[in-house]
């Protein structure tokens, strides 16, 4: 069985983004770039099965479309344990252009699981799996918070509302993973981090497929009202207030 | 030419949230000169399918069969596909929830439609057809143009009002043929009757300020007198203080409730990513120079032990409990 795990490129989780150019560009200057949060948890989720040699699970690939400059995020990936690497040489501008990337990609590799993360923290979009599917014609699972493989098919864990579901599902498929699916990213080790220099990452120029969306202008959150203070010494007045101004007590 | 709007059920009931996002449709659909059709799946009797009507909807399909007993993502979207080809939609519009993020994508590229997700206004613009999003987990907002001809939104949760009309729906059953669905549903846990967090119009919310697991009693029956649901900080969950359900942020739920308490929460980006739509925001914390206060509109520097008491004690004199 062989893994595809789907990485986006992102602003460190801290970051204050900021624009440039009428507000039309990110201001890259300053930005540390990470592996998206979800991806981490489900490139660890894949190497956990990967390390159980009853799951059958051969090996994990990752996959990002993007340009060279995020060639040090996929280095982090091959650092933590991924077998190899395939980057599609394309300046991401939305999702169905990189999942279309993405879905050539599998037509030539070949896949049995596929994961993307529920959403990039960048864009917000939660779609790139959903259409990596839809464009191989393949089932997608969503918001999957755990995923075993028991005698050679996939048992997958789905988030529902007020609870879970049990599903299981024939391989290939896209599985869109978010809380739970493994507890802890895993970490480079000092070992992993020498051999990711060794790895190699496969190049694929991109098919001519068009966006369809196009980010016309960025702004900044509606600014907040400044806090109202309440004595602490009389928390009773907080209530008060709240019921008379927001009139939702 | 319509405006199509999905509409899910829980055990064949609406809930507000449905309710907002036919109030959405059919607001967009008059900013384009048509009108609303709801589509509606599975089993919900003609009674509950008329309610749409109360928010705009002109007519609601009602498609009903074995093959969308569960919700298979490539079933669902040959469904609502097939009706939006039927009526000739020019928008679909989603719930931006999990059941919405797993169609609304697929949908998309069926119908190479462009996506524009978690939306949480009216279009800024038909033409072109611009949505404003959020981006960057809620750092900033993105006007972003849909450039063909059939689009898909996601709406986020309560981001828009329920706006009732009188209206009368006309109910029309449709029959379509999907094809079975690949993905088997083998087991379903499920507590009902609880109210969701995901729902809540108020939250109560606490973080590693509250010491220990022990200290939680004031929080939930604050949420309890309020009607509110309880909710957590990362940290909180991570050490098992609270059910995991309850995690809260760019990682854990994104919320968007009216009134959020946020008691022994810092407020880290990560944190505030997930409750940054909320209407108002309540701090309480014992650092006057804690980052949650330059989001909150409410605050009292104090130590929660102290204050969450006498909050419980002033709810319950208001409600005369
Ligand atoms: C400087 C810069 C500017 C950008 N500007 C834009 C822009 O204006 N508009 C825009 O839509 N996008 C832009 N992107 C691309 C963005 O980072 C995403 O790759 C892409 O748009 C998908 O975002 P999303 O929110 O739709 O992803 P989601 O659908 O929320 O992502 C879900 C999952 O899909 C996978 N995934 C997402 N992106 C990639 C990827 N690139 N490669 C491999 N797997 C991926 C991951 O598994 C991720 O967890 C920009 C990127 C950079 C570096
Ligand atoms: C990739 C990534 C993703 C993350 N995702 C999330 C996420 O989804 N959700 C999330 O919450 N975090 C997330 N985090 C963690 C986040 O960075 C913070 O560490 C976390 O939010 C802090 O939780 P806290 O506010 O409860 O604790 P702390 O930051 O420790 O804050 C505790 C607060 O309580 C106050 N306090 C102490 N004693 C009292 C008292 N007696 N009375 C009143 N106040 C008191 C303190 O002044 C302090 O402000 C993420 C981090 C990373 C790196």
């Amino acid at each position: 069985m062989k893994i595809l795990v789907c990485i986006s490129n992102v602003p460190d989780t801290t970051t204050k983004v900021k624009f440039v150019d009428g507000d039309t560009k990110l201001d890259t200057n300053g930005i540390q770039w990470v592996i998206n949060p979800w991806d981490e948890l489900s490139l660890t989720r894949a190497l956990e099965l990967k390390d159980d040699a009853s799951t059958g699970v051969k090996s994990v690939t990752v996959a990002h479309v993007g340009l060279a400059t995020s060639e040090p995020t996929i280095r982090k990936a091959l650092a933590i344990g991924a077998d190899d690497a395939i980057r599609v040489n394309a300046d991401p501008t939305d999702a169905y252009n990189v999942a279309a990337q993405i879905a050539e990609v599998v037509k030539k590799e070949q896949f049995d699981i596929i994961m993307c993360g529920i959403e990039s923290s960048d864009f917000n979009s939660s779609a790139v799996g959903s259409m990596v599917a839809e464009f191989l014609g393949m089932p997608s699972v969503s918001a999957v918070s755990n995923l075993k493989i028991e005698n050679g098919t996939a048992v997958i864990t789905r988030e529902i509302d007020g609870g879970k579901e049990i599903i299981s599902v024939p391989a290939p498929f896209v599985a869109i993973v978010q809380k739970g699916i493994a507890k802890e990213p895993r970490i480079a080790a000092m070992r992993g981090i020498m051999m990711a220099r060794t790895k190699a990452i496969k190049l694929y120029e991109p098919v001519a497929i068009d966006a369809l969306t196009e980010t016309a202008k960025f702004e900044m959150p509606a600014a907040r009202a400044a806090c109202k203070f309440v004595d602490a010494e009389n928390p009773k007045q907080l209530i008060e207030l709240l019921q008379a101004e927001t009139k939702l007590i | 030419m319509s405006v199509l709007v999905y509409t899910e059920n829980w055990d064949g009931k609406f809930k507000k949230s449905s309710f907002e996002l036919v109030s959405y449709a059919s607001k967009v659909a008059e900013m384009m000169g048509t009108s609303a059709v709801a589509v509606s799946i599975g089993n919900v009797d003609e009674a509950e399918l008329k309610l749409l009507g109360n928010y705009g909807a002109q007519k609601v399909i009602s498609v009903n069969q074995d093959n969308l007993k569960t919700l298979d993502s490539q079933a669902y979207t040959s469904a609502i596909a097939s009706v939006a080809e039927k009526i000739g939609a020019k928008v679909i519009v989603v719930a931006n929830n999990n059941s919405g993020k797993s169609i609304a994508p697929r949908l998309s590229v069926r119908l190479k439609a462009a996506l524009g997700a978690g939306v949480s206004k009216l279009p800024i613009s038909t033409s072109p057809f611009t949505v404003y999003k959020r981006a960057f987990s809620g750092g900033a907002y993105a006007d972003v143009v849909l450039k063909t001809d059939v689009k898909v939104i996601t709406l986020a949760q309560n981001s828009f009002d329920v706006i009732e009309t009188a209206n009368n729906a006309v109910i029309e059953k449709m029959d379509i043929s999907v094809d079975a669905p690949k993905t088997q549903v083998k087991e379903v846990q499920k507590q009902s009757g609880k109210l969701l967090l995901t729902d809540a119009e108020i939250v109560v919310s606490g973080g590693r300020g509250m010491k220990s697991a022990d200290n939680w009693a004031p929080i939930v029956e604050l949420a309890d007198l309020l009607g509110g649901a309880t909710a957590c900080s990362r940290p909180v969950s991570d050490e098992g203080w609270r059910p995991h359900d309850e995690h809260t942020g760019q990682t854990g739920k994104i919320i968007a409730p009216n009134l959020y308490f946020a008691v022994g929460i810092s407020g880290a980006t990560q944190h505030i990513a997930g409750v940054s739509s909320s209407k108002y925001i309540v701090a309480i914390n014992n650092d006057k120079s804690a980052p949650i206060f330059e989001v909150a509109q409410y605050g009292i520097v104090g130590d929660a032990q102290k204050v969450l008491p006498q909050l419980v004690a002033a709810v319950k004199e208001i409600k005369g409990k």
